[in-house]
């Protein structure tokens, strides 16, 4: 078991959905096993359903109010608490259902309670596998395999350019060194969580700062960002990367340059963020292009699941990139 | 005698210029013979009008330009009257650059250094055909086809925009290139030119590609034999492009 595993956020809508999904599988599953035929099916899964869907909303509740302690607790800790918290609400709905409903035959309460320890295992490990699969660790890996493949263009024209302005004007000179190693710190580290929108920003600036040096007056940037909460966690280098692919296919191409719109709002609790830029026709649809935006994806899936998403359309000769993500 | 050995700077950005033009200064020929640089462009096409009367012995282009990028200038220069010298600058291109070292073609990687700068001018030599067509076929892959085609003209070279051509036919030598304005006689052949544009042009007959955004519409007319026939309609020229029965189903789908 990895050292730094973390139970999923279980106030988010995919991973609620998909614990109701497995669980429902399983008794599914368990009603084929037990039913001879079809005719005793129905009534047999009806009857589990009974005791199965009372514990499994009672815990989809309780999880989702105790989800902030999850953070706090060790790993395995929180398997603890999950585990008894799932025993007493199967003890309390048996107890519950017993009283009022009268079964004839129900299950020994032993037996049930054992039967939600086996579900919660199997839910918890299934967490752990997805967890694994779109861990930090694989996705920081293709993010560095990104960093290398776009990166020099950029570092490389910008290095030119700081030498160019070394002799004219060194105090320009200085301010584009200082911001291009900003820029590098945080390429460099190592983005696994979350940070506020609000430093993104003046990422990006420092980084369009540098691109200003070298495409001068071709390069416009128009920010829509008054309504912006300032303070909304998302993933870092969500927009810089953006940003880059914007001025890399969107800007340079065009002699005269043209306009980046970057807009942020929120809007029902959810915050949008969209970057669009102008689209030259003719021209190279460039791999690095597609490879940033998987990335991108990726990330988003790890830290939100369902709940961010990601588009990009060209529309009115422009190419526009939208970013949905929970508001926090 | 020496002279001034002239020098022309194409990179689309200002910064790149400026230390293009700062290292130049610093270099020293010898005593008599200076470097002199006798234009500045923003892009290939620029470069290359420039060129045209400046007459330039070498020519430093960046690779990545709006318009033209620099290979493609370098293939249109080839058919300059006086032909440059040409040396490549580029930030990081992987493609290019394995292509420039395989066929032995003067490059400059930037950050430029002065003395890969001194280096490159002094050895710079002009580049052959075979070349060319060697880093004309690397681009392909990397990007798309050459943006203008340039036309030999009475000691001048004209550059077309491709997005200008309404149609290319095949003559007996030479393919004539129409846009709205005129005509123009180049030494291609059709074939190549179709598989280089692809999607851009559609062929209407055996001797004829057409760019489907000049097409306004087909008109069943009657040719010198007498035989119903199915021509498609231009827009700004009279002419029309007779469309051939293997062809035909193109009017069908429109």
């Amino acid at each position: 078991m990895r050292k730094n595993s973390r139970h999923p956020n279980f106030q988010n809508l995919g991973i609620q959905l998909r614990i109701l999904l497995i669980v429902n599988i399983l008794a599914t599953m368990a009603a084929i096993l037990l039913s001879d035929n079809l005719n005793d099916f129905l009534p047999l899964l009806a009857q589990l359903s009974a005791l199965v869907q009372p514990v499994l909303l009672l815990s989809m509740l309780g999880l989702y109010l105790l989800n902030p302690l999850f953070a706090k607790l060790k790993y395995w800790h929180g398997v603890l608490v999950i585990m008894l918290l799932e025993i007493s609400f199967t003890w309390l709905v048996y107890i519950f259902i017993n009283q009022l409903l009268a079964f004839g035959s129900s299950p020994e309460i032993f037996r049930a309670c054992l039967l939600t320890v086996i579900v919660s295992a199997i839910v918890l490990y299934y967490f752990q596998l997805q967890e694994r699969a779109y861990s930090p660790a694989i996705a920081e890996a293709r993010l560095q395999a990104l960093q290398a493949r776009i990166r020099p263009h950029f570092l490389f024209n910008s290095i030119n350019a700081v030498l160019s302005l070394i002799r004219s004007q060194p105090k320009r000179a200085e301010t584009a060194l200082e911001d291009m190693a900003d820029l590098f710190r945080v390429l460099m580290s190592e983005n696994r969580d979350l940070v506020p929108l609000a430093d993104e920003i003046s990422l990006c600036q420092k980084y369009l700062d540098l691109e200003k040096l070298r495409l001068e007056d071709r390069l416009n940037m128009t920010w829509q960002i008054d309504n912006m909460p300032s303070d909304a966690m998302i993933p870092p280098l969500i927009l810089q990367p953006l940003l880059e692919n914007a001025v890399y296919h969107g800007i340079e191409p065009l002699p005269e340059g043209g306009e980046i719109i970057v807009h942020i709002y929120t809007k029902l609790k959810e915050l949008h963020i969209s970057i669009s830029n102008p689209f030259a026709l003719q021209n190279d649809k460039h791999v690095g292009n597609k490879m940033a935006m998987k990335n991108i994806k990726e990330r988003l899936k790890l830290h939100f699941d369902l709940e961010g998403s990601f588009k990009a359309e060209s529309k009115n000769n422009r190419y526009v990139v939208h970013i949905r993500v929970p508001a926090k | 005698m020496t002279q001034n050995l002239k020098i022309l700077i194409a990179d689309d950005e200002a910064p790149a210029r400026n230390r293009l033009r700062d290292l130049l200064a610093d270099i020293v020929l010898s005593d008599i013979a200076h470097i002199e640089i006798v234009a500045e462009a923003k892009n290939g096409k620029e470069a290359l009008d420039l060129a045209e009367s400046c007459k330039p012995d070498v020519m430093l282009l960046d690779i990545r330009m709006p318009v033209m990028d620099g290979i493609e200038t370098a293939h249109h220069a080839q058919k300059l009257a006086h032909k440059p010298h040409i040396i490549f600058t580029t930030a990081f291109d992987a493609y290019a650059v394995k292509a420039f070292d395989l066929n032995a073609v003067d490059y400059l990687l930037k950050p430029i250094r002065l003395e890969r700068l001194q280096t490159a001018i002094n050895k710079a030599h002009a580049l052959q055909p075979n070349i060319i067509a060697a880093l004309m076929a690397i681009q392909t892959p990397l990007q798309k086809a050459r943006s203008h085609l340039s036309i030999h003209e009475r000691g001048r070279v004209l550059l077309v925009p491709i997005e200008s051509i309404i149609y290319l036919r095949a003559e007996l030598k030479y393919i004539t290139v129409r846009t709205v304005e005129r005509e123009y006689l180049v030494e291609e052949s059709l074939t190549h030119l179709e598989t280089e544009f692809g999607e851009r042009f559609v062929r209407l007959h055996r001797n004829c590609i057409v760019a489907p955004q000049f097409i306004v519409g087909y008109e069943k007319r009657q040719n010198d034999e007498k035989e119903q026939q199915w021509v498609a309609l231009l827009k700004n020229i009279p002419e029309t492009i007779a469309i051939s029965r293997r062809q035909q189903h193109l009017v069908k789908q429109s």
